[in-house]
């Protein structure tokens, strides 16, 4: 057995934290410079280029490229060689969480009760996500997530018969409703099959892969390629101004499901889309 | 979209916000408030209770935002626009009381937009997730009401070139509608 002290952990998600927040993806920072030149609307384009400019600043000054820093999801992939020392293991990753919201002067945006709504003033507890892989090795993702995109997310579970054209119908429709608010250009990632939660879950991961990636699979990404196209064409644009430039990516991941039922989940980012990976 | 340049000094008077056209591109100088959720919310529970607002909203601003902490040497962390909808059930009693410019981004209800008809009022919005290139146009910031609600607090901001796109003027014009419209496919 490979020993990791947790400590170890705590570091790297602190550092994520921080490091994800104050520096735009380079995926983004591609994404919109050919979305320059795809565009068709002079607003968009100004638009594009302050959100270029924005994430040069962040990245020279050092500060959060937004103020909605996000509620920090993290990922890990425990290889089961692993014999992880030190502490609990929950309580390091909210340790890692609670010094890079407060070294990184990132705000804290999580309230302790959902309807109490009282602020935990440390942006804690993350939404963490474990996984149990071969090998000896941990794999650790942060995922800063912000609310304006979260709150246009959607599920519904759809029949069977709905088939392709239903999640279709369904991912585009989520979009046109979400229209302004998630500060386009938007990142969608989309789950299909497994459980309710499980559809949850797995369009949260989509989001993690990088913009101009597609699905192996040769049906999926085809249905990614149509879906970009299709949003692309509903003209909400840069900021809901209007223009070419809705969505940057379409990401889906499917799952083996039941036979009664077609979950589907659309989990909407908006352009930091923020996240880092780490492998110890 | 075919907009105007245009600068304005707070306070936003209704003579001046007659001359703010959906599309029009502005540059705020002078003071304007924050407030997001929880503010709003005690706001409209200060007046159910009958009781007077910490702040006078005539002819006022305020900017929907929850500011990052600032780090040493800054006036004020990244602050860029919240999603101004959740704001849409807590607005109506603003604008009686004579708000006349609200800065967020994304829609608003129906009744926040017949409100601003009727009270007289414009919806700006700022660049989402801008919020460092913001955060250089506020030159002062102070915290005047609800100081517990950290981030949610009212704050005064003093701006200067505080770059805004009116969005829905105070004839109800919104260019959120009319702007996607054009590009529609």
């Amino acid at each position: 057995m490979r020993e990791i002290n947790v400590n170890k952990i705590s570091e790297a998600v602190k550092e994520m934290c921080i490091s994800s927040n104050y520096n735009l993806g380079n995926d983004v920072v591609r994404a919109f410079e050919n979305s320059r030149e795809t565009e068709e609307s002079p607003v968009a384009k100004k638009i594009i280029d302050n959100l270029i400019k924005n994430s040069e600043i962040a990245r020279e000054k050092r500060v959060p490229m937004c103020q909605d820093t996000g509620m920090a999801v993290v990922f890990l992939e425990i290889g089961q060689e692993v014999k992880l020392v030190g502490r609990d293991l929950k309580e390091a990753i909210n340790e890692g969480v609670r010094q890079g919201y407060k070294e990184g002067f990132l705000r804290k945006s999580v309230v302790e009760d959902p309807l109490l709504r009282n602020n935990t003033g440390d942006n804690t507890p993350a939404i963490i996500y474990i996984d149990i892989v071969p090998g000896d090795k941990v794999k650790l993702t942060v995922a800063p997530k912000g609310f304006g995109s979260e709150n246009m997310s959607r599920t519904k579970m759809l029949k069977p018969s709905d088939g392709i054209s239903g999640v279709e119908a369904f991912v585009v429709e989520t979009v046109s409703l979400a229209g302004p608010n998630p500060c386009p250009p938007i990142v969608v990632g989309v789950g299909v099959g497994g459980t309710l939660d499980k559809a949850c879950q797995i369009a949260k991961m989509a989001l993690l892969r990088p913009i101009g990636e597609n699905n192996t699979i040769e049906y999926v990404k085809e249905l990614e390629e149509r879906l970009l196209k299709k949003i692309n064409d509903l003209g909400i644009g840069p900021q809901g101004l209007g223009g070419r430039t809705t969505a940057l990516a379409v990401n889906i991941e499917v799952f083996p499901t039941h036979i009664a039922g077609l979950p589907v989940a659309v989990n909407i980012n908006c352009h930091a889309s923020r996240h880092e990976e780490r492998i110890i | 979209m075919s907009g105007k340049i245009k600068k304005i000094t707070t306070p936003l008077t209704k003579e001046k916000l007659k001359g703010l056209m959906a599309g029009d591109t502005v540059y705020i100088r002078g003071s304007i408030y924050t407030g997001r959720d929880a503010a709003h919310q005690r706001l409209i529970e200060t007046l159910k209770r009958g009781e007077e607002l910490p702040i006078d909203l005539k002819d006022q601003i305020i900017y929907y935002v929850g500011p990052a902490p600032a780090k040493p040497g800054q006036i004020i962390g990244s602050a860029g626009p919240t999603t101004s909808y959740r704001m849409d059930d807590l607005t109506l009693p603003l604008l009686k009381l004579g708000l006349s410019g609200m800065i967020g981004k994304g829609s608003r209800g129906e009744q926040v937009i017949e409100g601003m008809k009727k009270y007289g009022a414009v919806y700006f919005a700022a660049i989402g997730g801008a919020g460092a290139l913001i955060a250089d146009s506020i030159k002062e910031s102070q915290i005047v009401a609800y100081e517990d609600l950290g981030t949610e607090a009212i704050r005064k901001l003093k701006v200067e070139d505080f770059p805004v796109i009116v969005v829905i003027d105070s004839q109800g014009n919104n260019l959120y509608v009319s702007e996607r419209e054009k590009y529609k496919r």
